[in-house]
């Protein structure tokens, strides 16, 4: 387990700093103010300041940043270009805090995918934004302003809006989608084989941002928040039964108690946290003393993913939320690989059968069935619907003990915590 | 050398000849697509592999190679 190494680190926000002071959007000319020029000298360096200050990327997997520059650089130039994306879709229905980057500090974001495209040689970046948010003209805005004030590397920034399934999202559907085609994921990494062909770098919109800052700041001086392994701060979306849903900027080590107290602390009494994301985990409460990086979690097999954190109040139905966010999870496949297609409303069903069917032969068929689907899919996908389900049999097995024996649970008849959005159904389609 | 099998499980339609061809490696999940085994396929069942490489009606399957 790692302790969380705050030295130096002042408790500000770093990303969030202009957000933080005005609540409002920083425009290019705040932006300037706050974080200085664009260092565009800084690029030939990039990738060895970035691998020196132990970046990893915030869209969920905590892979190094460094090592992922280095492959598309590598791969770039032996096909003879790359292209960079900016991916700020987060289709994460718990999760807001790419949606609240890209609209306070847009500059920040831009400015790290273009440092990045010089790092990698890439000329084109497109950033990717949540489809019907606003963001697509917001970023179209904001890029009209660099060009008009010379901001810049002078590198051609579009704008994409991928359709808002939940696997639109993952790194290999969007550049699928800003090369053409649909917004399902590929069997290929991005990194080898992206936007039409080339080599891409799909990066997490916040990521970028902290790039951004690596490029003027340092190594040393991102090291100075955040532990050895996951250094630097790190965005978490808060919800469920907490005083303050939102997003907030802690240095990557805090606990889940920490998290909590900054959203002004549980609204009720918690039997229960998701965490990561609806491809997360399910903690009980004696987790939230842990601190909340992939290492923290590892002996968990959990992970802090996507920042995202919501707590389930003691009167909920933990298998009754399970049950609705995996049958819209089951939902939102891409019907491309037949374990995942077939496998998530099975598992989807198996639990609901146990939860609202007192149906015992569901528990044994459901727990083969996530032994079978599990990392069977071209991406996470059903990994991670495995995990939610898995872990729900765990922490709330007391539940599937009293659910089966037909005793009551008040919670069923409660209305939801976790958000599931209406949309996208099929009239979205995948372009 | 080592040679392991891996499926592009979006190309692939559950036809099912890869488990027909290798029983040993590969069996068939309750919807008919490919569990492969982890492991590296033994020499002695290489040709076998090979020729379900080969017959994959949707070219799904291939063998990677681990040094």
């Amino acid at each position: 387990m790692s302790a969380p190494q705050l030295t130096g680190y002042d408790g500000r926000p770093r990303l969030l700093a202009g957000w933080a002071a005005t609540n409002q959007p920083a425009n290019l000319a705040e932006h300037a103010q706050i974080n200085g020029p664009l260092p565009a000298g800084a690029a030939p360096h990039l990738i060895g300041m970035v691998t020196a200050a132990g970046l990893r990327g915030r869209g969920g997997a905590w892979f190094p940043t460094g090592r992922k520059l280095s492959a598309v650089a590598e791969n770039g130039a032996k096909a003879g270009g790359a292209y960079v994306v900016a991916n700020g879709v987060e289709s994460e229905p718990a999760a807001g805090k790419d949606k609240l980057l890209l609209r306070a500090v847009p500059h920040l974001v831009l400015d790290g995918a273009e440092l990045a495209a010089l790092a990698v040689g890439a000329t084109e970046i497109t950033v990717a934004v949540h489809r019907g948010t606003g963001l697509a003209a917001a970023m179209s805005g904001a890029i009209a302003e660099r060009a008009a004030h010379r901001w810049g590397a002078g590198l051609t920034i579009k704008v994409a809006e991928p359709p808002r399934w939940y696997v639109s999202s993952e790194s290999t559907a969007v550049a699928n989608f800003v090369g053409g085609g649909p917004g399902k994921p590929r069997d290929d990494s991005a990194y080898r084989l992206g936007v039409k062909g080339k080599p891409t770098l799909v990066s997490n919109a916040e990521t970028l941002a902290h790039l951004a800052l690596i490029a003027r700041h340092g190594p040393d001086w991102f090291r100075q928040a955040g532990t050895a392994e996951a250094p630097g701060t790190a965005l978490f979306t808060a919800g469920g039964a907490v005083h303050r849903r939102a997003v907030y900027e802690l240095p990557v080590g805090v606990t889940g108690n920490d998290i909590l107290a900054m959203a002004g602390g549980p609204a009720q009494t918690l039997q229960a946290v998701l965490l990561g994301g609806y491809g997360g985990s399910w903690l009980g409460i004696e987790a939230l003393s842990l601190p909340f990086t992939p290492e923290g979690l590892r002996m968990l097999n959990a992970s802090p993913g996507a920042g995202v954190l919501v707590g389930l109040p003691a009167e909920a139905c933990g298998l009754a939320e399970t049950v609705r966010v995996a049958s819209w999870m089951a939902s939102q496949n891409a019907r491309q690989c037949g374990p995942c297609f077939n496998g998530l409303p099975a598992i989807a069903d198996d639990l609901a059968r146990i939860t609202w069917g007192r149906d015992r032969m569901a528990l044994d068929r459901l727990r083969f069935r996530l032994g079978i689907v599990d990392k069977r899919g071209a991406c996470g996908h059903p990994d991670g619907v495995v995990r939610l389900v898995a872990t729900a049999l765990t922490v709330f097995a007391d539940d599937v003990g009293r659910h089966l024996a037909g005793r009551g649970c008040a919670g069923l008849w409660r209305p939801p915590v976790l958000p599931v959005p209406q949309p996208p159904d099929v009239s979205e389609g995948w372009r | 050398m080592t040679e392991t099998f891996k499926v592009n499980m979006i190309a692939c339609d559950g036809h099912g000849v890869c488990a027909e061809l290798v029983p040993e490696l590969i069996r068939l999940d309750e919807w008919g697509y490919p569990i492969l085994a982890p492991t590296p396929v033994p020499p002695q069942l290489l040709k076998h592999a090979r020729r379900a490489v080969t017959l994959c009606p949707k070219l799904a399957l291939r063998l990677q190679r681990r040094d």
